[in-house]
């Protein structure tokens, strides 16, 4: 055990140290969440006066809880990036070879996306609260939302490293970038389900996304939270990203790393 | 010597479908997205018309110019890492012969990619105000804004020579794209400060321009101000483009 | 570390990339603190061996154990007894070399007490010590090697798989790399698995050497008993008078057949080995043929390999000589 969080911890430290010690890593994981919610927070917060609109903690809350998901998501895709490059530069064979447990590597880079989803988060919140966001949640609901946040940044993380243990390429980046922002923007991302037009109102009525982000909204308006669909809907995709991850895993191992 | 490089830019554009279909597809897909998902701003007081759609088709055309900011300045970065440009450098061709040359496939693509933004608009239902000659002034815009983009990424691409240095300014232009009237008309933007960034930033005066032509018909007041910004773009970029591409000339 | 443990076995291994072969079922075993040469050209299965003894790809048959571990079910127990460089160190060029001496401890399981003097210690040994603290982006070829050296030893392994360690480095650091890893067999009873495409490097550092070429081992033994079993020395002379040429062929062919000669000379494959040239100088000394040159060609690996292969293994390596002229 004490095998398994050194290594993990190893794999963590390193991708935490690149992420915080290279701009290029990091502009890109902290601008684009923020691109996001002053284009969305500010420039649409009209649509909030839209009839049948009802969303009491005011619209800048209502895109927040849309960004800060898509930070969280994006900080586990990120961890895929960096499992493809470590893979197509060799150095995740450093990993297969020194780590007795090869599922605490997978567990470091999780640990990773965690801290880095952490950081843009927490910068995110940070510059919605100085903007004037002011939402209504209780001190719970907050640590209730940070859970939710890591749930979705973890169920994103599996899901990439599946495919980058797989493809083990940068090339595959697209790959693991778009399904994720495609299952974003299919949801309800500037009204509520109700409000939502056409056929992406088809799509978000059965994408898992769309109870996720509703969940994240109705913490943030200190509203009651369907809890068993919004945590039942968040450990189901991590369960199912987990095995698909560890099946990459044992794939990579298959093929050599 | 100029249409050489242009057949060759033309080519070289249109024969890698990684160029083609990222400019075909995410724009639209991005409509398609946001014009379900915004429909209901519609119903906003003052919002233009009644159909989101109608309103946003005019996005891909800006849009577009970021993809032909992103290809010239790649394909002129790598000529200077391959030392094409060392070749060029060679002829009598004078820098801005060569520059314009270099970014035709570009422009082409941006023409090419007009017609199916309309196309595809014309199917899902776009109706365009300002009628048959609206639609030939909307792909000369596209042109112009191709030009434009293509000229500042050439200039981009000139100066660092490294295709990277080039990918970065993808984030930057989102910036420039989503701080726009892009989303949302100005008059409707409550958060005075959002609506100073949209009045200062000229994409917002590109978007504006597109979409008189769309959903107001002819209406000088939209059109000038977008083909005053792109003229004063073409001119500005080009020249330090071509400034650019002496240096480039000479250097290597 | 114990030299007592098991060192490699290995036994009817096979690899298959799709219908390619690359190892063809081989078999051998390594002694604890032996240095084994692993030795052929470049795609003859040699990295495909060292991916799989230190379990980074599975074999497609056969089994190996390394460490008294089997390599396809006990993968976590050989990991924890081996360190390896392998081909492409795998660096990080943007983390220095004292964090990757961090990382790796931290990856090992080392108590965190004893990582930085292990970190200081290694570095010191391989003399990287001035460099530690600049990122690894900025070394030399050299300097990469060593430093992957230095970080396979983190967790003091016994067994050490090194594939193709000197490849590419210049000849100061690969006589370097040849001390360090002599030194750490003889001092620390380490046992070295070393790949290698240089036919000297094996002759100089392994106790034991296999050829491996298209997959299969075509032999195995030590230097000398490799050359000895095939290569019998050839020996070479000049007569002080051309004309006394063929004279000498004639009593140089009493001691072996004749082998390809420059005009002028005549050479024999000596049948008794060096053992018999005492008598070949008494032969010519009675027939009073006067010797200008006189020289006796040692066996090499090259000729072991020529021998069981039918091809030169490499066209640049010089042909040892030993002998004097007369």
């Amino acid at each position: 055990m004490r095998e398994f969080t050194s290594t993990a911890r190893g794999v963590a430290w390193r991708s935490i140290h690149l992420t915080v010690t290279n701009p290029a890593f990091l502009l890109p994981a902290v601008i684009f969440p923020l691109i996001f919610y002053i284009a969305f927070a500010g420039g649409l917060s009209s649509v909030g006066n839209v009839p049948g609109f009802e969303y009491p903690a005011g619209y800048d809350t209502f895109q927040f809880g849309f960004v800060l998901l898509q930070a969280s998501a994006f900080g586990g895709v990120f961890s895929g990036f960096g499992i493809a490059a470590d893979f197509e530069r060799g150095f995740a064979r450093r990993y297969f070879l020194a780590a007795a447990h090869r599922e605490a590597i997978l567990v470091g880079y999780w640990l990773g996306a965690l801290g880095r989803a952490t950081l843009t988060a927490g910068l995110l919140t940070i510059v919605a609260l100085v903007t004037g966001m002011r939402p209504l949640s209780s001190p719970l609901q907050g640590v209730e939302l940070a859970l939710l946040a890591a749930l979705v940044c973890t169920a994103a993380m599996l899901f990439a490293c599946g495919v980058a243990m797989r493809l083990k390429t940068v090339q595959a980046g697209p790959a693991m970038q778009m399904p994720v922002f495609l299952a974003l923007f299919l949801a309800p991302v500037f009204v509520p389900l109700n409000l939502v037009a056409g056929w992406v109102h088809s799509v978000a009525s059965v994408n898992p996304i769309t109870a996720l982000m509703d969940g994240a909204r109705d913490l943030l308006a200190g509203e009651h939270v369907a809890a068993g669909l919004v945590y039942g809907t968040a450990a189901a995709m991590v369960a199912v990203f987990g095995i698909w991850a560890l099946r990459g895993l044992r794939s990579a191992e298959r093929t050599g790393a | 010597m100029t249409r050489d490089l242009a057949r060759r830019a033309l080519l070289r554009t249109m024969r890698q479908p990684a160029n083609i279909i990222p400019v075909l597809v995410f724009p639209m897909l991005l409509v398609a997205i946001n014009s379900s998902g915004l429909q209901a701003a519609t119903k906003l007081p003052g919002f233009p018309g009644d159909s989101y759609l109608d309103f946003a088709i005019a996005v891909p055309f800006v849009q577009g110019g970021l993809f032909a900011m992103m290809n010239a300045g790649t394909d002129l970065a790598t000529d200077i890492e391959s030392g094409f440009m060392r070749r060029l450098a060679l002829t009598p061709v004078g820098g801005t012969s060569l520059l314009l040359g270099q970014v035709a496939g570009v422009v082409a693509l941006s023409f090419v990619a007009a017609i199916a933004y309309l196309g595809i608009g014309f199917i899902a239902g776009v109706t365009i105000a300002s009628g048959a000659a609206g639609v030939v002034a909307l792909v000369v815009l596209a042109v112009m804004i191709g030009l434009m983009f293509s000229s500042i990424g050439a200039f981009v691409g000139l100066r660092t020579g490294s295709p990277q240095a080039v990918q970065g300014f993808f984030p930057l232009f989102f910036v420039f794209l989503f701080l726009s009237s892009a989303n949302i008309p100005r008059d409707l933007m409550q958060q005075e400060w959002f609506k100073t960034i949209a009045t200062i930033n000229p994409v917002s005066y590109l978007v504006e321009g597109v979409r008189s032509l769309v959903i107001t018909g002819w209406d000088p007041s939209a059109l000038w101000p977008a083909v005053a910004v792109l003229l004063v773009g073409i001119a500005a970029g080009g020249f330090a483009a071509s400034r650019a591409m002496r240096g480039s000339l000479v250097r290597t | 570390m114990s030299s007592s443990s098991p060192g490699i076995e290995v036994d009817d291994l096979q690899r298959s990339f799709k219908d390619v072969l690359a190892v063809d079922g081989i078999s051998f075993a390594i002694e604890p603190g032996e240095i084994f040469g692993f030795l052929g050209p470049n795609g003859a299965g040699k990295s495909t061996t060292v991916l799989m003894l230190t379990t980074l790809l599975p074999p497609s048959g056969g089994r190996a154990s390394v460490a008294g571990f089997d390599v396809s079910r006990q993968g976590a127990e050989v990991r924890r007894h081996i360190g390896a460089a392998l081909q492409e160190a795998a660096l990080d060029p943007l983390l220095t070399g004292r964090e990757h001496m961090r990382l790796q401890a931290a990856l090992q399981a080392l108590p965190k007490a004893t990582r930085g003097a292990r970190a200081d210690e290694l570095l010191e040994r391989v003399g990287l010590t001035d460099a530690a603290d600049r990122r690894v982006g900025g070394y030399s070829g050299g300097m990469k090697r060593r430093l992957d050296l230095a970080l396979a030893l983190v967790h003091e392994p016994e067994i050490l798989f090194l594939d193709e360690p000197t490849t590419g480095l210049d000849p100061q650091s690969r006589a370097d790399l040849w001390d360090e890893v002599s030194r750490l067999a003889r001092e620390q009873g380490v046992t070295v698995f070393l790949t290698t495409q240089y036919l000297e490097e094996a002759d100089q550092l392994a106790d034991r050497i296999a050829i491996i070429n298209q997959g299969k081992i075509v032999a195995e033994g030590t230097p000398d008993a490799l050359k000895g079993e095939i290569g019998r020395p050839s020996l070479e002379v000049v007569p002080a008078v051309a004309a006394d040429r063929d004279r000498l062929a004639a009593v140089l062919e009493e001691f072996g057949p004749p082998t390809a000669a420059p005009p002028g000379a005549a050479a024999v494959r000596l049948e008794a080995g060096a053992d018999g040239l005492a008598q070949v100088v008494r032969r010519l000394d009675a027939e009073s043929i006067g010797l200008e040159t006189f020289d006796l060609h040692a066996p090499t690996l090259d000729d072991v390999f020529l021998a069981k292969t039918g091809e030169r293994m490499s066209g640049d390596d010089g042909v040892a000589v030993a002998g004097a002229a007369a």
